[in-house]
Order: structure tokens, then sequence, then C-alpha cells
């Protein structure tokens, strides 16, 4: 059993191939000017249809964190023990991903971190966090 | 604004391991009592309203459950908002008796999670209410959920783990007084410390139980509710949603139930300070932690320490949980939730043994579906 595999639909496709070429984008609302993520077709804040893509500056800090002992599945097994985080980007929108590095456990609400690409399978890359030298 | 719908009937059966039944031969033996309990025959029930299944999922699980216990209600539809289903079918029930549409409606809830599926079964199937492409490559699970909040929340109002731990021993204390409780072994502070990690700061013994069990409730109309019997008024009822997916989360410490304990309180024409006894969702300790601070119970970050002090004892200011709540007496899916509201009943009803909360009036009683995501509250007492 292999980790999960993002399966792209209709909106997300642009954002994972451009996972693909180590290019991490996000939505703003040409309307209002709304910034979010997921990707989605359209604004959660007016709710118009007119989302623009942008790429990050792959910057951002902790918001939260947690140190997996039990993962959901087999597939996580070796990499347990494991960081799952929320990411605030410097844009202004959070992800999940995971802090990886073998500093990982220095992971700390607050810390700053940079955005990578794991190769999740081929010609499908998943971005994840490495801790920025601490302060 | 007086009731207009009462819970008539409740019934559980046993909570725990039951290798001898299955999910849909555990609902209807929980209907069964619920009906009786309600002084009804099977025949008096026109509405239906069933939750969801891991070990028989279904596209038609109320349909289903009806064919199989052999019902033919006016009106069914199965309900689906995790572990706020219970309350949010009771909730539904109402509203079909005071509309009128309903005279008696059956909300039946249970699953066998813990014999009916593979060791691990009921945490992997959980965790896909993750983001399928933003969270489960992550390996994300509803504990790791949950130790973002914990850890956020410990951070921002300054909690310790020993604080949480708290709430653990609490509910144990409540479920060793319970002969059908899943767990009763009394444990400590310094034992939920020393379990096992499972997700920082999230031990063994600050997650819930994986149970085997069903219940069942009867929502009658006013004139339909036997006067001459225990009739518990739905005194006011209301939701909150804020998102599904923990990442898309608005914040990590404000949460949807604010806003359905609110309109619930407000609907009842009541306040935090008049409820008598409290079974609030708690799937972790953390839940109940959070859940209680937005709803108006204490302030920020002092529902563990209060726990500490006994305040959720039964001699303490909000005697809460006192079935022992998912952490203790047992989970068993959407009857996860139902068992909070049985438990409510039960108090109302002067019934709760060992468990009583001296003459309780008011009883609130809270489901929380997803990470926190989707609430659904009711103020009961007396009709
Ligand atoms: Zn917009």
């Amino acid at each position: 059993m292999s980790k999960p595999v993002p399966v792209p639909t209709t909106d997300t496709a642009h954002y994972w191939q451009a996972c693909d070429g180590e290019e991490l984008l996000y939505q703003r609302c040409g309307d209002c000017g709304h910034v979010q993520f997921y990707p989605r077709r359209s604004c959660v804040s007016c709710h118009g249809a007119n989302m623009t893509w942008l790429p990050s500056a792959r910057r951002g800090v902790i918001h939260s964190f947690t140190i997996v002992h039990r993962p959901p599945t087999p597939s996580f097994d070796d990499d347990a023990p494991y960081v799952v985080a929320l990411i605030d980007l410097d844009e202004g929108y959070r992800m999940m991903m995971n802090v990886v590095g073998d500093d990982r456990a220095s992971s700390a609400i607050g810390r700053r971190v940079r955005v990578v690409f794991e190769e999740r399978a081929p010609g499908r890359k998943v971005p994840q966090a490495m801790l920025e030298a601490a302060p | 604004m007086p009731a207009e719908a009462f819970i008539t009937g409740v019934a559980d059966t046993p909570v725990g391991k039951l290798p001898e039944h299955n999910c849909l031969s555990m609902q209807a033996l929980a209907a069964r009592d619920a009906i009786a309990n309600a002084g009804l025959a099977p025949s008096d029930i026109d509405g239906v309203l069933a939750g969801f299944s891991f070990t028989q999922p279904h596209l038609m699980l109320a349909s289903v459950f009806c064919e199989y216990m052999g019902l033919t209600p006016a009106f069914t539809t199965a309900v689906q908002s995790g572990g706020a289903t219970a309350c949010t079918a009771v909730m539904l029930a109402a509203a079909l008796v005071e509309s009128g549409q309903c005279r008696h409606v059956l909300v039946v809830t249970g699953d066998n999670r813990l014999t009916g599926l593979p060791p691990g079964g009921a945490v992997a199937m959980l965790a896909q209410v993750g983001h399928a492409e933003f969270e489960q490559p992550y390996g994300i699970s509803v504990p790791a959920a949950y130790a973002l909040v914990a850890q956020r929340y410990m951070r921002d109002y300054k909690v310790s783990p020993e604080d949480l731990a708290a709430i653990a021993v609490n509910q144990r204390r409540f479920a060793a007084q319970h002969p059908h409780a899943h767990m009763r072994k009394p444990i400590t502070v310094d034992d939920v410390m020393r379990s096992r990690p499972i997700c920082e700061p999230l031990k063994l013994l600050d997650c819930c139980l994986v149970s085997d069990g069903a219940a069942a409730v009867v929502v009658s109309a006013r004139e339909a509710a036997d006067p001459s019997r225990h009739r518990i008024a739905i005194l006011g009822t209301g939701q909150g949603h804020t998102h599904e997916h923990i990442s898309a989360a608005p914040s990590l410490t404000h949460f949807g139930c604010e806003m359905s304990a609110q309109q619930a309180f407000a609907r009842a024409g009541t306040i935090p300070s008049e409820i008598d006894v409290a079974e609030i969702y708690d799937s972790f300790t953390i839940t109940l932690a959070v859940e209680l601070e937005s709803m108006g119970f204490f302030k920020k970050g002092e529902a563990g320490p209060a726990a500490a002090a006994g305040e959720l004892s039964l001699t303490g200011s909000l005697p809460c949980n006192t079935h022992g709540g998912l952490l203790s007496y047992g989970h068993s899916g959407a009857a996860g939730g139902m068992f909070h509201v049985v438990e409510a009943v039960h108090q109302l009803r002067g019934q709760a043994g060992p468990r009583q909360v001296e003459g309780a009036e008011l009883a609130f009683v809270h489901g929380d579906g997803g990470i926190l995501s989707t609430h659904c509250s009711l103020v009961l007492g007396q009709a």
C-alpha cells in the first residue's frame, strides 16, 4: 500500500500541473481581491467566478502542528513519527503540509518554513514544508 | 413559547464488543426498546430518521432499516452529519412533529465499528473526512486534526496537557458508575499522561473509544404524546457550520458551536448558568474543552482546570457527560452522539441512578461532526 497520490479535479488540474514544475500557485479573486486555498471555481467571499492564479513566494509560518505517532493507514508507518502542520503562507492563505527534513522534530508554532516539493508518484509532486534556520 | 416536540422514548443497547450483533440488528433492538419505552407500538411510528454506518453502508440506510424492521412510515430519510448526526436528527424530528408532518418520529443510530471492521478499520475510514487532495496525502487522521486544534489552543490560552487530562479522568469516574459503560476502570491524570502518544499533544486516553452499540429515541408531537408518561420537552435547538476540512477552518480556536449553542439557548429562553446537566460531544479531551468554553460555560482556557477542580463532577457547577461520554462510555458512530441524548433524558427523568444530578430540570446536549466542523445543540427540559 502506498501513500495517497492527489488526483486532480477540473478545479485543481492547473494547480497540480504547476506543482510538477515546482511552482506553488494560489488563487486571488479578480472581483473582490479575496485570497483563497484550496483552488475552487468561485470566490468564497463574493461568490464571483473570476478567480485568478498567482505564484506564491513559498514562504510561511507554522500556525499549528502535531507529531503523529499513530498513522491512519499503514502506508505512513515508515514515516512515523511525522509532523503534520498548518502553514500560513505569506500571501495570506493556509495549507496543510508535512514538515520534512532532519530537524522536523524542532517544529513549533511561529517557526518559519519554506515550501519544497516531494515527488509522490511519477509526474505528481506535492508541496511540503522545511524549517528555515531558527532566528 | 411552549414546546411542541417531546422525547417520549429512549433506549440504548449495551456498548463495547458485541460480536453477536451487526449494525442493523443492534439498531432494530434499540428502536424496538425506544418505541416500547414511549408506550407505543411500531405501527404508531410515522416518521423514521436513520444515521449512517461504516459496517453496512448504504445509499439509502433509512429505507434499508425500515425494511429490516418492518416499518412503513409516512416519512423517512437518513441523516449524515458525522458526530452531529444524532442531535441533528433529533432537531429534524422536532421540526417534523412541530410542523404536523408526523406524530411520532423514531430516530435510530448504531454501528458495530469495533467488531464489524478489521483492526484499525474505524480510524482508517474516519481519516477520509480529510480532504482527498490537500489533507490525506499528508497522513492526516481525525486525531491528528484535533491535535492541531489542541496544540494551538494550549499555546493561546496557556493550557497544560494535565489540564486536558483532567477531563478524561472526570468522565471515567462517571463511567465507573454506569453498568453499560465500555471502560469502567478509574484512571488518574498520571495514567492519561503516561498513555501512549497518538498525535501530540493527544495521548491514547485523550481519545474516544471505538465501540459497538446502538441507541434510539422517539420524538412525539404535543397532541400525540401521552401526558401521563414522563415526556421530555425539546425546548431549543441550534446549529453552526464554518467548514468541513480543518485546513479550511476560519480559526483553530473559534468554531460553530458558539452559534449553535447561542441559538439553542435563545430559542429555549435560557442561559448557560441555568443548565443543570450537560452532555456534550467529547471525541477528544480538547473537543470538550473548546466546546464548553465556546458555549459560555467557562472562560477560554478554564475548562480543563475546572475539570481538575471537580466542577464537571456530580457535585460541581456543571455535571458533564454523566454517562462517561465518548471517552469512557463508548463511541459507536452516529450512536455515540445519541448516547448523550439518552443520558440527558435519563437525567431529566430522574433515572440516572448513582449518576443522578439531583433535581435536574434543564439539560444541554451537543453534537460535533468532522473537526469541530458541524454543530448541533439541544436544550431539553421538563414538559
Ligand atoms: Zn471575490
